[in-house]
């Protein structure tokens, strides 16, 4: 059985250390949403932080929700699902810095080097949602949305979401304080395989750009 | 006669539908798959899906936060009769869109290409898609609607008669590998392949196949019918399972659809459909009447036309 933990937000330096590789983890508290709308807005375009950010909430969940405004101007949040992270890459050093944020969550991981050259030296580690399309269970443990920012600006899937959540999960350790990672783990061992698949089939008469990264090739 | 309010209904019932249950054959599909997945972690995360399907049906909310892109499919009787015109139905189906979006709710995914301008309701220029399909001898009206996610799982290629069946396994490989590293398409999932066509066709048979046709169906064609379990065999041996982690579930049925081509190509596009199969349907009777089902029956005889279609 793959080990269970329940996890306090801000969560602390220790209990961010205990995280194992593969474990499922549980989150309580508060998780903001930000991703290349917000970053642009606050790393190249001036905009400032919302106030108490840091004191509130350390994790930053990849995130788009669906969700709608009532007419009472209440939120009515349906489904929560991540997005792929790997292109955020080249905000995550400068936003980990100004926000002090200690966990990622997000869909697939990040480049194998960002654990080891942004993440790991920022005491940061990475989750992942499971499947990445649990949407309804996540859905479930989103108590209330404490705050949203620039939603006129940015709409309702770019926009920053502050929400307070309880048993919200799962997501799996993907990458622990070293820079080691599940996913690229993992991916080691599938590629071990990967060779042997093509064993015998014969090459296509026409190749294409990728398969050689010439592009002075032809490609008969 | 089939009203313009008729069909708005079915298409507003069906978005929710389509967004919040998973079809039937697609559930069997992966509990099928799991039985099978000896790897914890892969095993793992498939007992997560299965969980948030049930949620989803509980609490009546989106099984994904991520809506896709919603479109519709509708297959016109010859002998139905509705008031509203063609373009009736279409605007029907754009307001269906745009409620149901509120309502649900489902994410306003749709933004301008370049501008990134919204509606904040999922319609917009040339969207949602409305694609048309006719059928002989009936006097109803099928409405159908996939909410298809996916920034990643589709590809495209130009293959070569000499190709052969060795082409096309080495693009369907390079195709589930490259998409299913970290899981990007939301794998185990129904692969759709189009063999044939021009470029567009191709897509469009391919997108179609993967879909528009439930797990378990096989195409007419017997011997592609045998090179669908082939390749969905191939795909499952890849040593993949959700999310790219070690296992045994890439693809949870994979279809095949044809069409004549130039006789000096074999294009082919491999698409595949996430673990948020999303699809529904609504046949509207000549009454009025609505049934609701999640097998589309996009692919009938006529449809296919696999015939000349005279006495030759
Ligand atoms: S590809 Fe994944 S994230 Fe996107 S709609 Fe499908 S299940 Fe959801």
């Amino acid at each position: 059985m793959l080990n269970k933990v329940s996890l306090d937000l801000p969560a602390s330096p220790e209990a961010i250390a205990e995280l194992q590789m593969g474990s499922i983890v549980y989150l309580n508290g508060i998780v903001y949403t930000a991703r290349e709308g917000v970053y642009d807005r606050i790393l190249n375009g001036g905009d400032e932080l919302p106030a108490g950010l840091a004191s509130s909430s350390n994790v930053n969940f990849h995130c788009s929700p669906a969700a709608a405004l009532q007419d009472d101007g209440s939120f009515n949040i349906g489904g929560v699902t991540a997005t792929a992270s790997f292109r955020f890459s080249k905000y995550l050093a400068d936003w980990l810095d100004l926000t002090q944020t200690k966990i990622l969550i997000g869909k697939g991981g990040l480049p194998e080097k960002d654990y080891k050259e942004i993440l790991a030296p920022r005491s940061v580690v990475y989750l992942t949602t499971v499947g990445y399309g649990t949407g309804a269970l996540l859905g479930r443990g989103v108590e209330d949305v404490e705050a949203v920012h620039w939603l006129d600006e940015l709409g309702i899937a770019q926009a920053m979401w502050l929400f307070r959540v309880k048993d919200f999960g799962p997501f799996l350790v993907d990458s622990d304080l070293e820079g080691n990672s599940l996913f690229a783990q993992q991916g080691k061992l599938v590629n071990e395989n990967i060779e042997a698949l093509y064993d015998g089939l014969k090459e296509p008469a026409l190749h294409r750009y990728g398969e050689t990264r010439n592009r002075k090739d032809e490609l008969m | 006669m089939i009203t313009n309010n008729i069909i708005e209904d079915a298409s507003y019932e069906i978005m929710r539908r389509a967004a919040i249950d998973i079809p039937e054959d697609y559930l069997n599909g992966i509990k099928s798959v799991a039985k099978k997945e000896k790897e914890q972690l892969s095993g793992f995360v498939i007992e997560s899906m299965i969980e948030n399907y049930e949620a989803a049906t509980e609490d009546r909310r989106p099984m994904c936060a991520d809506t896709g892109l919603p479109r519709y499919y509708i297959k016109v009787g010859d002998k139905a009769v509705f008031d509203g015109g063609f373009t009736g139905i279409e605007r029907a189906l754009r307001s269906a869109t745009a409620r149901a979006t509120h309502d649900v709710p489902l994410r306003p995914n749709r933004v301008h290409p370049l501008w990134r301008t919204e509606h904040n309701n999922n319609v917009g220029i040339n969207s949602p898609e409305v694609e048309w399909s006719f059928e002989p001898d009936a006097n109803w009206i099928d409405i159908t609607t996939v909410h298809k996610g996916g920034l990643f799982g589709t590809d495209y290629r130009m293959l070569f008669p000499g190709d052969g069946i060795d082409g096309i396994k080495r693009f369907l490989l390079d195709t589930l590998i490259s998409f299913g590293k970290r899981g990007l398409c939301c794998q185990p999932a129904i692969v759709g392949i189009g063999l044939g066509g021009s470029k567009d066709t191709c897509m469009q048979l391919g997108k179609q196949a993967a879909c528009l046709r439930v797990v378990g169906d096989r195409n007419p064609d017997p011997k592609i019918a045998e090179l669908e379990l082939e390749l969905m065999e191939l795909g499952n041996s890849i040593g993949m399972g959700p999310m790219g982690f070690v296992g045994s579930s890439m693809a949870v049925d994979l279809h095949i659809e044809v069409g004549y081509t130039h006789t000096g190509g074999m294009p082919i596009s491999v698409h595949t459909f996430c673990l948020s199969s999303r699809r529904a349907t609504a046949r509207i009777h000549a009454d009025g009447g609505i049934e609701y089902r999640t097998d589309p029956k996009w692919f009938t005889p006529y449809h296919r036309r696999d015939t000349i279609g005279w006495e030759e």
